[in-house]
């Protein structure tokens, strides 16, 4: 008897879902799994709640992996398992490991698919080169975007003489002395975790490659070839800087990484992500007079542009296509200049197009302080058109290659390390992560 | 007059070891058997197909220099930190043992370090240990830069291997104390009549009482100390500064999941695994020997 009623009622639900069902039209979920924690975490989140809120037909499930790394590990699990995101970001240094991995669909085709028409060109060329094919074909979403630059307390220039702001090393150099001999303990605050900045945009900006074939967009058979490069200059020089006591290590296994005491008024120089910017507003100490500028570049080198670093969005195949409608219309949403306009004021990433890049200059953003001097990033970001050596890093593994500096660049400072023997030991092994790479797709091309 | 419980239903006996029959299947011999295959095959992180490569990984493997550094450094740690923590466990249960006053609070204090899960302690331990802020770095301002694991390669080894043992200690206490706790009174008593002082009577008759104890204990120490120093290393260290707390473990998890390399990191820990056995194979063939059960 009980038993019926429950049946029945069961029954009546169900039927009523059913009708029911057409009207209310639930929206499509799909996945979006990101690296970013923190503050930046919430930025996405409250993306996310404006994506949903300005639309009916899609629902974005938007969920932190806490890093990068950590996002590329379980997405590469989850698509494993067949249980994968739409979209994932992916950072600078996956890119070739996902362009081989077949497991994701060209941005350009998704968005022609569902009937976006996105002008691709308008994406600046550094940036857009990063993610392309050595053809030009653009396959992820160039997403948190930035660059490289040098920070400085302009209090502390100006108690040691120095008007405007450095752009060689040499008069780093010649400032950081004059501060130590005027009593700042730290002039220089300095992260071998940065490699990306310390070594990568080094190069890039100096027209250096890393490898061979381009920086690998020719061919999985590039060869690492820092060893012969400006870098050896530039690494002697750190050394210098260090044993001299002008550079000094800041890090998370010291207790306060660079950005942090460079805040606080410590630190009177860092080099960072343009990203930090914001960071660096927020926590700076009252009083703190500061400014941001292009890396320095040596004497007598003429500066090509930096690299894109931070991530892009790449769509992952096996999953519905109302899920990938979903996909190219929240594309579309990020894409669209107000939404890039509110992402660039609210974390210190630049716009990644020349429109609305132009559109936030004729809007004054620039103009005035708290974001004032981050247009500078761009300019470095665009200083020449991308050159074979600035195009964007594409060797496989490059995280791993990435580790290996640090290493090299500790085993400089820290253990005494000759530089050319250390540099040559660096490409030596880069090319052992290469070839292995190599051998693992032996059959893959270049897209 | 034997004693023998048996089954008349030949099935029953294997239904009722089934479900752990199963667990081990699952979640040993399995992902085992996914390794051995990876480690001679090179496999696409992303699952696109791999190719045979016979012994090539291990090969690789032996040929780089820094893997055997990871192998001499593991070997160190081990011995390092299964030393330090028994003979501290020891010390603390000798005394536990001997009913001084506020034993009873010392004999839960103790266990408390075993119940912290190591990540949590890495970053606790790296808050102390930090040289410019912590509690340890103080010694800084004596002697300026006297204590720096961020540049140097041994203190922070030295910091990771403190930290690991400390975890050990409450475990290693509790073993301790019960097989020291067995030993009946009177044996040491007699001792003490003799004349035998505290340190003559446990290096005497204690220690050899408890020898199988010890014994199990230095085989569990020691496979610990190869396989779960992860969490410590990942969090306080990162296997740095250029390298120097890189052990076998670290190394697995930063080749397979940082860098990619799937087999690689498979082969390695075939490796490692093989070490383990043949560790433990030799300490019950030689050691073992040498303990005297009752």
């Amino acid at each position: 008897m009980t038993r019926n009623w429950l049946l029945n009622a069961a029954f009546t639900v169900g039927a009523l879902a059913l009708a029911t069902a057409p009207a209310l039209a639930a929206p499509t979920k799909f996945d979006f799994w990101y690296g970013l924690s923190g503050d930046l975490s919430e930025r996405i989140q409250d993306m996310c709640k404006d994506f949903n809120a300005s639309q009916a037909d899609y629902e974005i499930v938007c969920t932190s992996q806490n890093d990068y790394d950590t996002n590329l590990q379980n997405t590469i699990a989850a698509y494993r398992a067949n249980k994968q995101p739409t979209i994932s970001q992916i950072f600078d240094a996956g890119t070739l490991d996902l362009m081989l991995s077949q497991a994701y669909l060209p941005i350009g085709e998704l968005m022609t698919q569902n009937g976006y028409d996105i002008d691709w060109s308008n994406y600046f060329s550094g940036i857009a080169s990063y993610y392309s094919t050595s053809k030009g074909e653009l396959l992820s979403m160039p997403f948190n975007s930035s660059t490289a630059m040098i920070y400085y307390n302009t209090d502390a220039l100006a108690k040691v003489g120095f008007e405007g702001l450095p752009t060689t090393w040499s008069q780093v150099e010649d400032v950081a002395r004059k501060m130590k001999a005027a009593g700042y303990d730290c002039p220089i605050g300095f992260d071998p975790a940065g490699a990306w900045q310390w070594f990568e945009q080094f190069e890039a900006i100096h027209n250096q490659p890393i490898a061979t074939n381009g920086n690998g967009f020719d061919g999985l058979d590039a060869e690492m070839v820092v060893g012969k490069g400006k870098f050896v200059q530039q690494l002697t020089w750190l050394k210098a800087m260090y044993d001299e006591g002008l550079l000094v290590l800041k890090s998370k296994d010291t207790g306060e990484v660079d950005q942090d005491a460079f805040a606080a008024g410590k630190c009177q120089i860092f080099s960072g992500s343009i990203a930090g910017h914001g960071s660096v507003t927020a926590k700076a100490i009252p009083d703190l007079h500061w400014d941001v500028a292009m890396l320095p570049m040596l004497d007598g080198v003429e500066r090509t542009n930096s690299l894109v670093g931070g991530a892009s969005l790449w769509t992952l195949k096996g999953k519905t296509p109302e899920e990938y409608k979903g996909a190219a219309a929240f594309y579309n949403f990020l894409a669209t200049p107000k939404q890039a306009e509110w992402w660039s004021t609210v974390t210190g990433y630049i716009p990644v197009t020349n429109t609305g890049f132009e559109a936030m200059k004729a809007n004054g953003f620039y103009d005035a302080a708290p974001y004032k001097g981050r247009e500078k990033a761009v300019e470095s970001l665009t200083f020449t058109p991308p050159t074979e050596n600035t195009r964007g890093i594409r060797l496989g593994n490059y995280a791993s290659i990435r580790a290996e500096m640090v290493k090299t660049m500790q085993n400089v400072l820290f253990n005494n390390q000759p530089v050319q023997e250390a540099l040559d030991e660096f490409d030596a092994k880069g090319n052992d992560i290469l070839r292995r790479f190599q051998a693992t797709y032996k059959d893959a091309v270049l897209p | 007059m034997e004693r023998r419980a048996y089954y008349r239903n030949k099935g029953l006996p294997w239904l009722l070891i089934a479900p752990q029959l199963l667990l081990v299947l699952v979640f040993f011999y399995w992902p085992t058997s996914q390794a051995l295959y990876w480690a001679f095959t090179l496999e696409q992180p992303w699952g696109g197909g791999n190719s045979w490569a016979g012994w090539d990984n291990f090969l690789a493997i032996f040929h780089d220099r820094e893997y055997w550094g990871t192998v001499v450094r593991s070997a160190f740690y081990a011995c390092c930190t299964t030393a330090l923590s028994m003979f501290m466990a020891l010390t603390l249960a000798v005394f536990v043992d001997r009913s001084l006053k506020g034993t009873r609070a010392f004999q839960s204090v103790y266990v408390w370090p075993y119940a912290i899960a190591a990540p949590a302690a890495g970053v606790a331990f790296r808050f102390i240990f930090a040289p410019e802020a912590g509690l340890v770095g103080a010694i800084n301002g004596l002697w300026p830069g006297i204590w720096n694991p961020a540049i140097n390669g041994y203190q922070a080894l030295g910091m990771i291997i403190v930290c690991h043992s400390w975890l050990g200690i409450g475990y290693n206490f509790i073993f301790f104390l019960a097989a020291l706790q067995m030993i009946p009174r009177s044996i040491s008593e007699a001792g003490a009549m003799d004349g035998a002082r505290p340190v003559r009577r446990m290096l005497d008759l204690q220690l050899p009482l408890i020898a199988p104890t010890v014994f199990f204990l230095l085989i569990i120490n020691l496979i610990s100390s190869f396989t779960d120093s992860f969490g410590l290393i990942d969090t306080m260290t990162e296997g740095g500064p250029f390298g120097s707390t890189e052990v076998m473990v670290y190394k697995i998890y930063f080749d397979g999941f940082k860098g990619l390399d799937y087999s690689g990191a498979a082969a390695q820990s075939i490796i490692l695994m093989l070490l383990v056995v043949a560790l433990t194979f030799v300490q019950f063939r030689w050691v073992e020997k040498r303990v005297h059960y009752n």
